[in-house]
């Protein structure tokens, strides 16, 4: 026993040089990655500018330096805030509402197998349904306003979540379950100790991807009818060949989607910190 | 522990196959019993009966008075596949079962802290069991059926996984934790020599359909210390006297 734990003492414990110089190697490479990125970066904007009205009409492309006057510009006079919080925070409600109905279905039909069995058909067919098409029809139900933006991103996120809680109750090892039965603890004890954590990976994977998607269903609401939002910016400037804030648009479209990503991830390494 | 013309069959693809044919056994509060027997005997079937995690096809089984029906609450469960959660420290795990009872959580502390130390764990508090090596697993699955002292534990070849000279240092703590708290104790192994090492008595399975075919006594007096006993002559011989019963099931198995 003594060799193991000395063994597992320099796992656990002290910084030893070796792991310092690990580390030092590590960060090393960090950095050269993230110059790389900037160089990229920097190549593409440089070659987007020369190209512009050079290569390619600007009318399609428009240019690097106008669309950062663009978003400078959106920034200064509150176009941003304006239409962006609208579409964050129908986004947000979307995912919310999405996922939270996903997981508890998720769960309950992870339990329940006969009901899972029963209702396998209809869930089948309602999730073969592209949800870009129920758009059209939440606008009837729900109006122009926010509610319909939060239906289509709701119903996208709903079957991504919904489909990964479910995958991820029925991965659980049956072994554990017994265990937990045999130790003392109930159903509500299976569930909270084994079951949640257990599909944590399925159910941080179902987040994580659909996240962008509920921007997207927010966007698409935006494009089809609405007065505010980034979908709306986009779609209003589209109609008036105005490239340079189409792609405004799209940028910040993007880098929402990157810093959400980030924090999921942030979430993910969190939550599965025993792994 | 009565277990009274216990049967189980199973139903599969339209057959219906024995996997054990009417068993009847009586274990002693106190006593350290062992199940050996070819793989597929029936076994492991019958401590999961003992367990409640299966239900006999017929027959009855009796622990402590009361009929075992659905999930028995009285036992520890070791299996060689550790239920150690991943997910949880060290600390986390062998709290687990205290936090399905009444217990204060200074009572839990004091207790978890108390068992961390009997298994040489107290370092290792906030360690995940990834982190951990395959024999401090073992011992932190020990301490998470010995937290909440059931009155006996069951094993499914619990160090079956672990190399030769860690098995011998978890023989050596299961006999002493035995010895100091009379814990009833079923132990199943494919392992004649680790039977015998830790037994007072030794069942003897036969090949499928599986029945009990003998019951050994083995009369090495305790403290038996896991590293010498085998040099022993009642060892040797109590080994071949199973050996000799068990080789000809073995060899039926095979056949198969």
């Amino acid at each position: 026993m003594q060799s193991t734990d000395a063994e597992a003492a320099v796992m656990s414990g002290g910084r030893s040089i070796a792991v310092a110089q690990f580390e030092a190697a590590q960060g090393r490479r960090a950095r050269w990655i993230l110059v790389l990125r900037l160089l990229v970066g920097i190549a593409f904007l440089a070659f987007w500018e020369f190209a512009s009205g050079r290569l390619i009409d600007k009318l399609f492309i428009s240019s690097a330096s106008a669309v950062f006057g663009r978003l400078g510009k959106w920034v200064m006079d509150g176009t941003l805030v304006n239409h962006l919080s609208i579409t964050l925070y129908a986004t947000m409600w979307g995912f919310l509402i999405g996922s939270f109905v996903g997981f508890a279905l998720g769960l309950l039909f992870g339990r329940f197998r006969g009901l899972a069995e029963v209702l396998d058909p209809f869930i089948t067919a309602l999730y073969s349904i592209p949800k870009i098409a129920l758009a059209p029809l939440f606008i009837i139900w729900f109006g122009i306003g926010i509610e319909s933006k939060v239906a289509v991103s709701a119903s996208i996120v709903f079957f991504v979540v919904f489909l990964n809680t479910y995958a991820g109750v029925r991965d659980v090892n049956p072994l554990f379950i017994n265990a937990i039965r045999i130790m003392g603890g109930n159903q509500w004890h299976v569930l909270r100790s084994v079951i949640m954590p257990s599909a944590t990976s399925w159910v941080i994977t179902g987040l994580k991807v659909s996240v962008p998607y509920a921007l997207v269903g927010t966007v698409i609401g935006e494009f089809m009818s609405s007065n505010r939002g980034i979908g709306f910016l986009i779609s209003q400037a589209t109609g008036l060949f105005d490239t340079t804030s189409v792609f405004s648009g799209l940028i910040v479209l993007s880098m929402v989607g990157a810093i959400f990503n980030e924090g999921l991830g942030r979430l993910e390494t969190f939550f599965l910190r025993w792994r | 522990m009565l277990v009274q013309g216990v049967e189980k069959r199973y139903v599969k693809r339209d057959r219906e196959t024995l996997a054990l044919a009417a068993v009847d056994l009586t274990i002693e509060k106190g006593d350290f019993v062992a199940f050996v027997g070819p793989s597929g005997c029936g076994k492991s079937t019958l401590l999961n009966m003992i367990a409640g995690i299966i239900e006999p096809s017929a027959g009855k089984i009796l622990h402590e008075g009361q009929v075992v029906h659905g999930v028995n609450q009285r036992v520890g469960y070791m299996t060689q596949t550790d239920s150690v959660l991943p997910w949880r420290t060290v600390y986390e795990n062998i709290e687990l079962p205290l936090t399905f009872r009444p217990f204060t959580a200074a009572q839990r502390r004091e207790r978890v802290e108390a068992m961390m130390k009997a298994v040489d764990l107290s370092g290792f508090a906030n360690s995940f069991p990834n982190e951990l090596s395959g024999g401090m697993r073992k011992r932190v699955a020990l301490a998470q059926v010995l937290v909440y002292d059931p009155g006996t534990l069951l094993m499914d070849e619990p160090f079956g996984a672990l190399d030769a000279q860690l098995k011998l240092m978890m023989q050596r703590r299961l006999l002493d934790i035995w010895q100091e708290t009379g814990k009833t104790v079923i132990f199943v192994t494919h392992d004649l020599s680790e039977a015998v090492t830790l037994a007072q008595r030794v069942v003897v399975f036969s090949g499928r359909p599986g029945h009990i075919k003998a019951i050994e006594p083995i009369n090495i007096p305790f403290p038996r210390d896991p590293f010498k006993v085998r040099f022993e002559p009642q060892f040797q011989a109590s080994y071949e006297r199973l050996w000799s019963i068990l080789a000809p099931e073995i060899a039926k198995g095979e056949d198969i």
